[in-house]
């Protein structure tokens, strides 16, 4: 009979090999079908690389997109950290683009102050928009997971209504847009003549935050402590509410922030396919960095290269770049099985 | 006699440890064999060798002279061992009947037998007097039926060794000596049974034979009327130890008073009308079977729920309505009654947790960063003055030992100064080493000037350490005793509620 036995604990190249070996299966059973298109996988995953890193232009195309994935999956680690089941990323995402691009739109202060405002806006939409749920949980119980997630449609159907209404963008030709943000509060480019801008920087700097926050403050300490044992953090006259509110507010922000400086950094006015799920993905980025800050930058990285590459590889090869939605999908299952046989170890 | 099971040279190996060396063990027909050790001394490894739970690396198991093949549970049932183990594994939404057929019925059937499995399990119950209600769910019955129901499950595959992996951890003492009395009677119907234990007076009251384990080795066997607790315990242990003795001396003012409080919790009265007196340089002792309302008891003492009538208070403060933060804060400390699900976080280190309570404390945080260096020194301290073993300030707590982990959390507790602690359940499921030392640090508080609750099920633990005696039953205190006149008697009458002359309350 087969046993799991538990770890005393987890040595560090596990926690390294872990990842990768749940990456290298995904890409393993993503093969399967890459065959089944009748495409040998080498090549395709050749021009997949190929496609995120064969060029500057492909580089900063990838970092472009690893930018928010970083915010998203910042905002999910913090919130699994301490067991809330943050799935509202994506509305976050777009709340935060929302209202940078609304008060970006008519912001009259110069670039150096309002680009700061904005940022803020987009967090502090974010934090509301999880605000909500994490209430309903703590006081009545509601499962965050659910309202969450469902809250997500609600908020993408609800960006459809102003950029089709209020705040539709009359210079954008039909293609429904909203109105961009002010030129003055644009990002910097951090390559000339590419889209990545300095967004990436203020990514990073949000993952050294983080890190800062959960390994060093004590709201990081108690965060840690309720997320891995509730009753004795209770017990030790840790607020929970208070512990889970605050992380909720952490996470919503976060999130919020990506909309944030998606908008000011690429698309500088919001549509409803601005994100290929950001929010989403950026779930499957914290899993993939078992809630480490400087894993998230990694995984993102990784993310991003798989969302890049599968254009490049669609485009040279044949198969529909939908395989980059499988693949990281992939990802999260594999990793979830990686972390038990990180934590386990089985035993005859 | 006949030998009915035979375990010889058993060896396991988990990497570097060792947890059975060349273990022989045998069993006679009709007895009751204790296998008497410390935690961590490879009891429950040596059973689950026996089980099939685990291959062993060398050696060999032979019941009724047949060899069994290693690693595989289901040969152990087939030929009649059945074991009960410590953490029940039964299904709380299913009936008792369905719990016990559970498993034992081939899923390719379309119909299940239900009503034949019924009348075996009923003929079962009545033959070794473990009376059941087969259509009770288990979700409504007592730890006590439970355990019975685990028995039972094994009965109905026929066993004819039954194993019971520290039957009595979760039992209060009437319950654990009714249920030595049952497998007493059990044996009379042909069982052989074997029940690991780390208490000695259960050993001495309910075994034929012991055989003590340490350190993976068979230290001893002994014919259980030839041999003592005392000499049992040297065995077990490996050396001498003794419990400190409680010494008089003046006792203080009154620390902690509760007057008449009521407590409900899920729509339930737990506590009502209680009302004790704490003093300076005094332990106070409540004894009582489990579940009559100890945990709402320790519940109140810690801030996590509150009185809705009478009051509580802690040196002229009302601390009724505070909360963990609070309490702590007025000079209450507080060692919970479950180490691992509320003393501490087992994945943060023994550092974190040490500071856990006192994180917003100008001594460990300043402006809202953790002072780490302050931190791991406290807690370097901490693991010497109170002697926690193998540990660093970063070892993560899980990893720590039930005796050490409940050092820690008496460190945490004791440094803070406290003018009144709670101690609920401190030495349960400890060995005798670690119950020494944590006996020592609470009379050491005592003869500092704190004011003890404890909250205990073991008696010798309470009348060993308490001034005073008090019995809790559902929810109800009885009016103190002096420890000098409680004796045995005195207490099980008190416990069962009689402690007043015309006293209704049985």
């Amino acid at each position: 009979m087969m046993r799991l036995e538990r770890r005393s604990h987890v040595p560090l190249h596990l926690a390294i090999i872990a990842p990768l070996a749940a990456i290298l299966t995904a890409l393993l059973l993503a093969a399967g079908l890459i065959a089944a298109a009748d495409v040998n996988p080498l090549t395709a995953y050749g021009e997949m690389v190929n496609g995120a890193f064969g060029s500057r232009l492909s580089i900063a195309e990838m970092l472009t997109r690893a930018t928010p994935l970083v915010f998203t999956g910042l905002a999910a680690a913090v919130a699994f950290r301490a067991r809330l089941w943050n799935i509202g990323g994506e509305g976050q995402f777009f709340v935060g683009a929302l209202i940078t691009a609304w008060i970006g739109h008519s912001l009259e202060v110069p670039g150096w102050i309002g680009v700061p405002i904005l940022m803020f806006a987009g967090m502090a939409a974010g934090a509301a928009l999880l605000a909500g749920p994490a209430f309903l949980r703590l006081r009545f119980g509601v499962d965050e997971v659910v309202t969450t997630l469902l809250l997500n449609f609600i908020v993408i159907l609800f960006v459809g209504l102003m950029i089709e209404g209020p705040m539709r963008d009359p210079l954008a030709f039909g293609w429904p847009s909203s109105v961009p943000v002010d030129g003055d509060y644009r990002l910097p480019d951090l390559i000339p003549r590419t889209r990545l801008h300095i967004g990436l920087l203020v990514a990073i700097a949000a993952a050294g935050a983080v890190w800062l926050i959960l390994a060093r403050t004590v709201f990081g300490a108690e965060t840690r402590a309720a997320g891995l044992n509730a009753s004795a953090a209770a017990f030790a006259g840790i607020s929970l509410p208070q512990t889970i509110m605050g992380v909720a507010l952490l996470s919503g922000a976060l999130a919020g922030l990506a909309g944030s400086v998606e908008v000011m950094g690429v698309t500088a006015g919001v549509t409803t396919t601005m994100s290929p799920g950001f929010g989403y993905a950026g779930i499957v980025v914290a899993m993939l960095a078992a809630l480490h800050p400087a894993g998230v930058v990694a995984a993102a990285v990784f993310v991003a290269t798989v969302f890049v590459g599968a254009d490049a590889m669609s485009r040279a090869t044949g198969v529909p770049s939908f395989i980059a939605d499988v693949i990281v999908a992939l990802c999260l299952l594999t990793m979830i099985v990686a972390l038990l046989f990180t934590t386990y170890r089985v035993r005859r | 006699m006949t030998k009915v099971l035979e375990l010889h040279d058993i060896t396991k190996r988990f990497g570097a440890l060792t947890a059975n060396d060349d273990v022989t063990l045998t069993l006679e027909e009709g007895e009751i064999l204790a296998l008497l050790g410390e935690n961590g001394a490879g009891k429950t490894t040596l059973m689950n060798i026996l089980f099939g739970h685990y291959a062993a690396d060398e050696g060999s198991v032979r019941v009724f002279g047949k060899e069994l093949p290693p690693g595989l549970p289901r040969a152990a049932i087939e030929v009649g061992v059945g074991m009960v183990h410590q953490h029940f594994t039964l299904a709380g939404n299913l009936s008792v009947l369905e719990n016990v057929m559970l498993g034992s019925e081939p899923l390719t059937r379309a119909r299940s037998a239900r009503s034949e499995a019924r009348k075996k399990l009923l003929q079962i119950a009545e033959r070794f007097g473990l009376p059941v209600n087969p259509e009770a769910k288990v979700r409504s019955l007592s730890v006590g039926e439970r355990q019975r129901v685990e028995i039972l499950k094994a009965l109905y595959r026929d066993a004819r060794i039954l194993i019971l992996d520290e039957p009595t951890a979760v039992l209060a003492r009437p319950e654990a000596m009714r249920l030595f009395e049952t497998l007493r009677d059990m044996t009379k119907e042909g069982l052989s049974l074997i029940f690991i234990s780390h208490k000695l007076h259960e050993v001495m009251a309910a075994s034929d034979r012991v055989a003590v384990l340490r350190g993976g080795k068979m230290v001893a066997e002994r014919n259980t009327p030839e041999t003592t607790p005392e000499e049992l315990a040297e065995l077990m242990v490996g050396r001498k130890v003794e419990r400190p003795v409680r010494h008089d001396h003046e006792i203080g003012a009154p620390v902690l008073v509760a007057n008449n409080v009521r407590v409900e919790e899920g729509g339930e009265v737990r506590l009502d009308e209680v009302s004790f007196t704490v003093h300076a340089g005094e332990i106070l002792g409540i004894v009582g079977v489990s579940g009559n309302g100890q945990a709402s008891l320790g519940g109140l003492l810690s801030g996590l729920v509150h009185p809705i009538a009478g009051r509580l208070i802690l040196l002229d403060e009302d601390i009724g309505h505070l909360g963990p933060r609070g309490m702590i804060r007025a000079g209450a400390g507080r060692v919970p009654e479950d180490r691992h699900a509320e003393g501490v976080v087992g994945e943060l280190s023994l550092w974190e947790n040490a500071v856990l309570e006192r994180l917003r404390t100008p001594e460990f945080s300043r402006r809202g960063f953790v002072r780490q260096r302050a931190a791991r020194e406290y807690t370097s301290g901490l693991i010497e003055r109170f002697d926690i073993r193998g540990a660093a300030p970063d070892t993560r707590t899980r990893l720590l030992s039930g005796g050490n982990m409940q050092k820690l959390i008496l460190g945490r507790v004791l440094t803070n100064g406290p003018r009144f602690v709670l101690a609920n359940q401190p030495t349960r499921g400890l060995d005798e080493g670690a119950i020494a030392s944590v006996h020592a640090e609470l009379l050491a508080a005592r003869a500092e000037g704190a004011a003890i609750l404890l909250i205990s099920e073991e008696l010798e633990e309470a009348v060993a350490l308490s001034d005073r005696i008090q019995a809790i039953v559902k929810g109800r205190l009885s009016e103190p005793i002096s420890a000098d006149e409680a004796d045995p008697q005195r207490l099980g009458l008190m416990m069962a509620g009689v402690w007043k002359e015309n006293d209704d309350a049985a």
